[in-house]
């Protein structure tokens, strides 16, 4: 078996061709049309076409062009950071759970759960500044999003 | 002159107290974020987008043009003090700019960065109203096979300063085009890759995209390599040059505004092609090029002066032909299309106050911006003490407040996620955002007009080598690929970037 020695343009390759491949087979749903009438599916099956070849030709090709390995991933940062951008939409508007809307958590607890958690990433993380800055934070962001640019954000627990 | 009376109507929009204020917001916003390494231009203008949804079209796109050349002059502070940039197109400053603060003369570095950026600001200025004019009664002759030439020139030119290999570049533009048409297609009303899900019916936002793959990415990515920053030359004692140095640098300065200048027009250019370009000049015309390196002031007063020329310049094509040339202009489109204004040469025409408004405006915000970075300077180096740790979960949380008021659904907020997750996974494989973006805007753009050009000719796809001007702008855009493909400048364009890292 060949041997892939550019690891990160074979996987980019994978990645280009699956989005093509996805292209395609989705868009097939799409009327294709002809070249001087395009249906909705004519340009996607276009450019799922490109992004296959393109992508083929890079993990073809990371066979035998030489690379640098795969750098090393921590997770950590990662998961914690999107996470918990995550947790704050779904805390400053919770979706419906059974057909029943729960309330919001408010701007202000969703400000101090995003910030604590978030800075739980790094790793000279100090629980006691976080503390201080999540507080100074959603005073901030009160003052600023709800009160200064009246941007449409509750508060305080329980409001929509 | 037809000119001064184009200029009197902007200075009229831009002198009024309520724009003045905007124009002062984007210049605070953008030399605050160039001085912050770790957020730049493309991630500020996508979490400042809602909040402009209220403003008038001209005071909102003011206030975003001021964030990228305001990003200009506050880089420089990051990468003079602390060497490493607060921008990427203030890397090249490091190399003089940091020997200069190490060897005491961290008060000169700033100012002749400063400015050089404000006498590159007002050149420019007056370029892109001259230029402005001319261009886009050319591009009011544009059919729409012209458009798609354009447009496949302006994506190509994106991959010219894209990191790695060229075929991983284009797949960038080419899954960017795709993620850009999700959603209903204008023509037959088909929801397009929705996956049931009725947000993506209305399509993916720019926001979304821009802040997952440029704010959230870089984040992580700085968490991770957790390195250590340093603040040395903190002793900032005259902010002005010696007249020896004031001789030295000046040249610099009117070569680099010459080069960002013609730079910042052409597709793929900007702030960034512009520094680097310019201190490779530097460097080449200097009687001794040994002393770059080692705190020459033309390797600071040059790229500096460039930079904010090709911020500005960039503007043109947007302006004139309705296409964006870099991640940051790509914002811009979507701010303009926020505001229900079609980028194109008909802007100048239909909404003259809205066009010469911006123009003038840019210069009123580089007059401010000179007084903001000098002697404020000690203001932005106290902001460069607060450690990372406390910093970035801040960005975080004005980038998620920014994504979800888009439109009050916590769906966004997810989609952000999902392309923060995509960001880092690309930055790991070596894939630029940049030509992503560029081709997300440009998606929907090029659909239609690759559809009305082919619809005209029935079909026929040499229509676009039969029209002259389609043929000369495709022309241009295979000879700067192979002009990216010939080994001899992929050499060099490697070097660059490596020498702008270490």
């Amino acid at each position: 078996m060949a041997r892939i020695r550019h690891p990160k343009d074979f996987i980019a390759g994978l990645i280009f061709v699956a989005f093509g491949v996805t292209a395609i087979v989705v868009g097939s749903n799409y009327t294709l049309g002809t070249a001087a009438r395009m249906g909705p599916g004519y340009f996607p099956r276009v450019l799922g076409t490109l992004l296959i070849l393109l992508g083929g030709a890079l993990s073809v090709r990371s066979l035998w062009l030489q690379g640098s390995p795969l750098p090393s991933w921590r997770w950590r940062p990662t998961l914690v950071v999107l996470g918990s951008v995550v947790l704050f939409g779904l805390c400053i508007a919770p979706p419906r759970v059974f057909g029943v809307a729960l309330p919001s958590l408010g701007l202000v607890l969703s400000t101090v759960i995003l910030i604590m958690l978030s800075s739980s990433a790094s790793t000279e993380f100090r629980p006691r500044e976080a503390m201080v800055s999540s507080v100074l934070l959603a005073a901030l962001a009160v003052g600023v999003f709800v009160i200064g640019l009246k941007l449409q954000l509750p508060i305080w627990p329980g409001q929509r | 002159m037809d000119l001064l009376g184009h200029l009197a109507t902007g200075f009229g929009v831009a002198l009024t107290p309520y724009n003045l204020l905007y124009a002062l917001a984007g210049a605070l916003v953008g030399t605050l974020i160039g001085v912050l390494p770790g957020i730049g231009p493309v991630a500020t203008i996508a979490m400042l987008l809602p909040i402009t949804y209220g403003m008038p079209p001209v005071s909102a796109l003011i206030m975003l043009a001021g964030i990228y050349y305001g990003a200009q002059y506050g880089g420089s502070t990051t990468s003079i003090l602390l060497n490493m940039p607060g921008e990427t197109s203030s890397a090249v400053t490091c190399l003089d700019g940091y020997q200069m603060a190490r060897k005491g003369q961290a008060g000169a570095a700033l100012a002749v960065a400063a400015l050089g950026s404000f006498f590159a600001g007002c050149v420019s200025t007056v370029f892109v109203a001259t230029v402005a004019i001319p261009l886009s009664e050319l591009a009011l002759k544009f059919g729409p096979a012209e458009y798609c030439s354009l447009m496949t020139l302006g994506l190509i030119g994106s991959v010219v300063l894209a990191h790695g290999s060229l075929l991983k570049a284009i797949a960038m533009v080419v899954l960017g085009l795709l993620l850009g048409i999700v959603g209903t297609d204008v023509n037959s009303g088909t929801a397009r890759f929705a996956f049931g899900i009725p947000q993506l019916i209305d399509g993916i936002g720019i926001v979304s995209v821009a802040m997952g793959l440029f704010g959230f990415a870089e984040i992580i990515a700085n968490l991770e390599s957790d390195e250590k920053r340093e603040l040395i030359g903190a002793k900032v004692r005259t902010l002005w040059l010696s007249k020896e140095q004031f001789k030295e640098a000046w040249p610099a300065v009117l070569r680099g505004t010459g080069l960002g200048s013609m730079l910042g027009v052409l597709p793929g250019g900007g702030a960034l092609l512009a520094s680097f370009a310019s201190y490779a000049v530097e460097k080449k015309i200097a009687s001794d090029p040994s002393r770059f390196g080692k705190g020459a002031i033309q390797g600071v007063a040059g790229p500096e002066s460039a930079n904010n020329a090709g911020a500005q310049t960039s503007f043109i094509p947007l302006l004139t032909l309705g296409i964006p040339e870099n991640a940051v202009m790509a914002m811009m489109v979507g701010a303009m299309t926020i505001h229900n204004i079609q980028p194109g040469p008909q802007v100048m025409t239909s909404n003259p106050a809205l066009f010469w408004g911006l123009v003038t405006s840019m210069w009123v915000g580089n007059l401010m911006l000179v007084v903001l970075n000098l002697p404020l300077i000690g203001i932005w180096i106290k902001l460069l003490q607060v450690p990372y740790r406390v910093l970035y979960p801040a960005i975080l949380l004005f980038c998620s407040i920014g994504v979800y008021t888009v439109s009050n659904e916590p769906f966004d907020v997810i989609q952000t996620a999902v392309f923060g997750a995509l960001g880092i996974l690309f930055l790991k494989l070596e894939c630029e955002p940049a030509p992503l973006l560029l081709g997300f805007v440009l998606g929907p753009m090029m659909e239609e007009n690759l559809r009305r050009a082919l619809l005209l000719s029935r079909g026929d796809p040499t229509v676009f080598v039969t029209r002259p001007i389609s043929l000369g702008l495709l022309l241009a855009a295979v000879a700067l690929l192979v002009l990216i493909a010939l080994p001899n400048l992929r050499k060099t364009r490697e070097e660059a970037f490596v020498e702008a890292e270490t």
